[in-house]
């Protein structure tokens, strides 16, 4: 059986651009010094919104809801990590422990009486004219949902505005020396509590894919651990905007593995591959990390 | 890269018996505030759901020696692992991971000791167990002292890891040979816990877990092994100052029992409970062992208490999706709650002291 280089680039760009929408949010929370282990949970939070919201108004409701449903999951984080001053690794992981809980009991409290699998509008795939007729990449690349052109124009505006703006500077700042920061006239706090609003809200942005131009349903902890693998591709990419585009695309290709794999007819177990992120992260870990440029503030206590 | 001053000061301030209680019941008090509105705004019988809640944990003896004490005896396990790596700065939030390691391992050897007498079958596959989990975890040790990796992002990899771990062993080597089932075939009678009250569900490992709780509490308080793990606690600087502390050997040590004390955990679960190993074989007990050793303060005896307390929470929450209409993952959210309470109280407290 042959393979189609074009198709399995572009279900590997499908599967990574949800990744990558969270793993951007998550590469702000932690160049602000903060690690977020509450990523998955707003991702969950943005699927049940995006169910809710499109229910009420179509896929933009849907949308809109599952920003605002991510972000809210970061204003409880923000309370408890910056006003509370508590740890920010079991905050973010409770977090994510009380948006899986509660959306799966929302979900059963409003919705499980109907039975019914719940199906919503989603987005299609929009093929760019002209560039989407390019051979191998232009499918690939240039024939998906609206979503991923936005994730595109995100990473490239980020990779300017962390380079080229005061914003991003006093963000980096924040991450690697936070007083020498303050000493500038920079809140460490206020530019860490919009660190995490952003990276909830793009979270809730990643689940909302999820629901909205990937499944057309909830299920509960749909999210499935990629709120982890998001925080995964933040260090293999090794906190750099290029980097985390490339690693968001390399874990979406080894999801993709298992079925060239299986169309090849070789055994190799599918497990391995759905292992193959966290493995790789650890050995890049391993690998870099003595030069890794990871924000010096990274772990130290959040203030 | 230390920077772990919440656990330092949820370790090792040291707050007088008093203090800890309160701040236990003050967090329970809130949550099932919160919890009652929840359910109450949420159209469901509060009446009910309570009484169903109650009955499923305490209600009768079976619910007690059958539903909550079985429940409660892996999350004593992990949440005695979550406590001493707490104690000691270890964020070790992979406890998940290697309890299915320690399940994986117990339930692998187990299979292969069949026709050993139990004197020696049992102590052997719980062993294995222990040093799987212990090995899982010093995998994020070792990273973590040679190549400076932070133990938060590795040993949350390594449960993914062993998740897929599992799932492909039962799928795949260990799989029972019919091939149909994703689990394997059940343990012998030589490697099963034996039960601690006849007809009833309750096993030895509750004995063996309060056992460590007791063991753990001594080592912690009593002795020079102890006292380094609190003193590198309060901070590798305050390790150094208190005597000639290693405080890389000694976070080695931590992480080993901590991931020897999941791994047993884990063993105890596949040899006194499922008798095999599949895929949901912990519903998340690894994660549900930080609101356990959280709420107890981090201290060993006071996590017995946590865990029989969680354990009926969880009891009494399938009980009340069963006899209630109430969704049992509710129970997640009243642990996640109890988290954040934790936290917040803590805070007030810091604050109420002049900090």
């Amino acid at each position: 059986m042959s393979i189609d280089a074009t198709e399995f680039l572009q279900a590997s760009v499908r599967t990574a651009t949800p990744l990558a929408l969270a793993a951007y949010g998550e590469l702000v929370a932690e160049r602000a010094g903060v690690i977020n282990l509450g990523v998955e949970g707003a991702m969950i939070a943005g699927a049940f919104g995006a169910l809710v919201g499109a229910g009420v108004g179509g896929v933009t409701g849907g949308f809109t809801v599952a920003v605002l449903a991510g972000a809210l999951t970061a204003a409880v984080m923000v309370f408890v990590v910056l006003w509370l001053r508590a740890d920010a690794v079991i905050a973010g992981t409770a977090i994510t422990m009380l948006a899986l809980g509660l959306t799966g009991t929302l979900y059963r409290a409003l919705y499980g009486a109907q039975g019914a699998a719940l199906s919503v509008p989603t987005l299609s795939p929009v093929a760019i004219p002209g560039i989407s007729e390019l051979p191998l990449i232009g499918r690939a690349l240039f024939e998906h949902p609206v979503v991923t052109y936005a994730l595109y124009a995100m990473a490239a505006a980020l990779g300017w505005w962390f380079s080229r703006t005061h914003g991003g500077l006093a963000l980096r700042a924040v991450g690697e020396h936070p007083e020498a920061a303050q000493a500038a006239g920079i809140s460490p706090a206020r530019v860490r509590a919009m660190a995490l609003l952003f990276a909830g809200a793009m979270g809730g942005l990643a689940g909302g894919v999820l629901v909205l131009a990937h499944v057309g349903t909830f299920a509960e902890g749909m999210t499935a651990g990629r709120g982890f693998i998001a925080i995964a591709i933040v260090v293999l990419g090794r906190w750099s905007t290029l980097g985390v585009a490339g690693a968001a695309l390399l874990f979406g290709a080894a999801s993709q593995l298992q079925y060239v794999f299986q169309s090849l007819g070789w055994d190799v177990p599918y497990q391995l591959f759905l292992a193959l992120p966290y493995l790789l992260t650890l050995l890049v870990l391993a690998g870099t990390q003595r030069r890794a440029r990871a924000p010096a503030a990274l772990g130290a206590p959040v203030s | 890269m230390s920077g772990l001053s919440g656990t330092r000061r949820l370790g090792a301030a040291g707050p007088v018996m008093e203090t800890r209680w309160l701040i236990a019941v003050g967090t329970m008090v809130v949550m099932v505030g919160v919890v009652t509105l929840a359910l109450w705004s949420g159209g469901f019988h509060v009446g009910r759901a309570a009484a169903a809640l109650w009955n499923g944990a305490f209600g009768s003896p079976y619910a007690v020696l059958s539903a909550t004490m079985v429940r409660a005896t892996p999350l004593l396990f992990v949440g005695l692992a979550v406590g001493v790596a707490f104690r000691a700065g270890v964020l070790n939030i992979g406890a998940e991971g290697q309890l299915l390691a320690g399940a994986a391992a117990a339930v692998a050897v187990g299979l292969s000791v069949d026709g050993l007498p139990r004197l020696v079958a049992l102590p052997l596959v719980l062993a294995a167990g222990t040093c799987a989990g212990a090995a899982w975890a010093g995998v994020a040790g070792w990273l973590k002292l040679r190549f400076g990796v932070l133990e938060v992002i590795s040993t949350l990899m390594m449960n993914f890891v062993a998740m897929y771990l599992v799932s492909w062993l039962v799928r795949g080597p260990l799989q029972e040979p019919t091939g149909i089932y994703p689990q394997t075939v059940e343990l012998g009678a030589a490697v099963r816990l034996p039960a601690l009250v006849v007809g009833h569900r309750v096993h030895l490992g509750l004995v063996l877990a309060v056992g460590l709780a007791v063991a753990a509490w001594w080592v912690l308080t009593r002795t020079a092994a102890g006292f380094r793990v609190r003193a590198v606690g309060a901070g590798p600087t305050a390790a150094r100052s208190a005597g000639r502390i290693d405080p890389a050997r000694t976070t080695t040590m931590v992480f080993a029992v901590s991931g020897a004390l999941a791994g047993l955990g884990g063993a105890s679960e596949a040899t006194g409970v499922t008798y095999a190993l599949y895929e949901g074989l912990s519903p998340g007990y690894g994660y549900s062992a930080i609101a356990v050793a959280l709420l107890a303060r981090l201290h060993p005896l006071a996590i017995v208490g946590t865990a029989v307390l969680f354990g009926a929470l969880e009891a009494g929450a399938a009980a009340m999706q069963r006899d209630a209409m109430v969704p049992s993952v509710l129970a997640a959210v009243i642990e996640a709650l109890v988290v954040l309470g934790v936290l917040a109280f803590d805070r007030a407290r810091t604050r109420g002291a002049g900090r």
